[in-house]
């Protein structure tokens, strides 16, 4: 089952990083902005994993906190780095597109801040687990919930400050040329996240596999 | 009730402990009083810096006297190894959690006095016409940032490189504090209406309930095997 999962996810990213391409250079070009819309093809999906990951590292990291779950520690930490990852396309992108479309490389903007805040505090988890020592996947996960819970904070405190990003509704208005490219770049990215995530998990498992061989050899040899 | 007197029980350690030595509060508000010279002589070119940049000064000062206090005094704590007594003690962890809370406002409290009067001072600011405002802005924020300071803190016990951790950890979390804390400060310096400073106060407000409802629901299973 998992490896029937893992393999359509392979087709289909690997499908999606093919052809999306192909599709994207075939969308109509946005009247005002041009060539430099396309990049909304990487930059939305990309956005759009990296939350989704925030989210499942949250909710993998409430089950191990409250009830010791060690799969949700493992689905954490595989979706901490996948949002890191992501996080880092988002950022790059963002910037790339604001150049153009803002003449300026960074504004403070509440979807940029507040993106930026959760790519932090994900790479501040990421910190914890690997240099904090004992107990520090307990801190982590507190991290990740404490983290998960304040960026609604975060976006209505800079939403009230300022605010200059396009609005998710320009998805629904998108034209009729833009959208098949778009949903397509939805589709590989989400499947190329699901894929990383599911190989990540493996590799978590089989350490977890490989720790408890070595106790028992332990316990044996004692 | 037996909660509040542990709670006071714990707290009134720590004041002890600290008048004794009276470590934290000379380090931490030294501390504090370099950080806004080296503010001021960056700033200070002739003019007056506008109200926006002094009212960062102050907060961006409170902030990171307040980590290097936070990260002495678990530092202290994990010297004696009194952390773990108190985990192993019969308290609640919501009482331990509450007593650092408590002694972090009050040490902040005092840093804050003299931050805002150093500011007052050397950025020829008068404070005195919106006093009660700001007094209400810093002790919300300190209580937000303690809220979050004190759950990180207390976990990091036995973490490695703890010093860079602790303020890796708070600082993206409290932004919406320091915003809304720098905004109220500035609305009241530039001597907005009433409305905007107090818009932020309860901004605040909300914000720090949310905070420390986040940080008593998560103490006890973070400090979990902290023993």
């Amino acid at each position: 089952m998992r490896n029937v999962y893992l393999a359509s996810m392979a087709v289909i990213a690997a499908v999606g990083l093919v052809g999306s391409p192909l599709l994207i250079s075939g969308a109509p070009l946005e009247a005002q902005m041009g060539f430099i819309q396309k990049i909304f093809y990487f930059h939305v999906p990309s956005a759009w994993v990296m939350f989704l990951g925030a989210f499942l590292c949250a909710g993998g990291s409430i089950a191990y906190l409250f009830r010791g779950s060690e799969r949700g520690d493992r689905l954490a930490v595989a979706s901490a780095e996948l949002t890191v990852l992501f996080g880092v396309c988002v950022l790059i992108t963002g910037p790339i597109w604001a150049r153009k479309a803002w003449g300026a490389w960074w504004q403070w903007d509440v979807r940029l801040t507040t993106s930026l805040l959760l790519w932090l505090v994900f790479v501040a988890y990421l910190f914890a687990r690997r240099y904090g020592g004992p107990g520090a996947r307990k801190l982590a996960a507190g991290l990740a919930l404490f983290g998960a819970a304040d960026v609604p904070l975060i976006y209505i405190s800079v939403s009230i400050w300022r605010t200059i990003h396009p609005k998710t509704t320009v998805v629904k208005t998108l034209g009729a040329g833009m959208r098949a490219p778009f949903w397509a770049s939805m589709l590989t990215i989400t499947a190329l996240f699901l894929l990383l995530l599911e190989l990540r998990l493996a590799l978590e498992r089989a350490r977890a596999r490989l720790d408890e061989a070595h106790l028992a050899v332990e316990d044996h040899l004692e | 009730m037996r909660l509040l007197a542990t709670t006071l029980l714990l707290v009134g350690k720590d004041v002890r402990v600290e008048l004794r030595a009276k470590e934290l509060v000379y380090a931490t508000v030294f501390f504090a009083t370099v950080v806004i010279l080296v503010f001021a002589f960056a700033f200070w070119g002739g003019e007056r810096p506008p109200v926006d940049v002094i009212a960062g000064v102050l907060w961006v000062t409170v902030t990171l006297a307040g980590t290097v206090g936070i990260s002495r005094a678990f530092e202290r704590e994990r010297e004696g190894d009194t952390l773990r007594a108190m985990m192993l003690s019969p308290a609640p962890r919501v009482a331990i959690y509450l007593s650092k809370l408590v002694a972090i406002t009050i040490l902040m409290t005092i840093v804050e006095i003299v931050a805002a009067a150093l500011v007052s001072l050397l950025f020829q600011l008068d404070l005195t016409a919106g006093l009660p405002r700001l007094a209400a802005l810093l002790l919300l924020g300190t209580l937000g940032f303690g809220a979050v300071a004190a759950l990180f803190g207390a976990s990091l016990g036995r973490a490695r490189s703890r010093d860079v951790l602790l303020p890796l950890l708070t600082y993206p979390l409290v932004v919406p504090i320091l915003i809304a804390g720098t905004r109220g400060t500035v609305a009241l310096w530039r001597g907005d209406e009433a409305a905007v400073s107090d818009f932020w106060l309860r901004f605040l407000l909300v914000f720090d309930l949310i905070f420390l409802l986040l940080g008593f629901w998560m103490f006890e299973p973070v400090t979990r095997g902290e023993s």
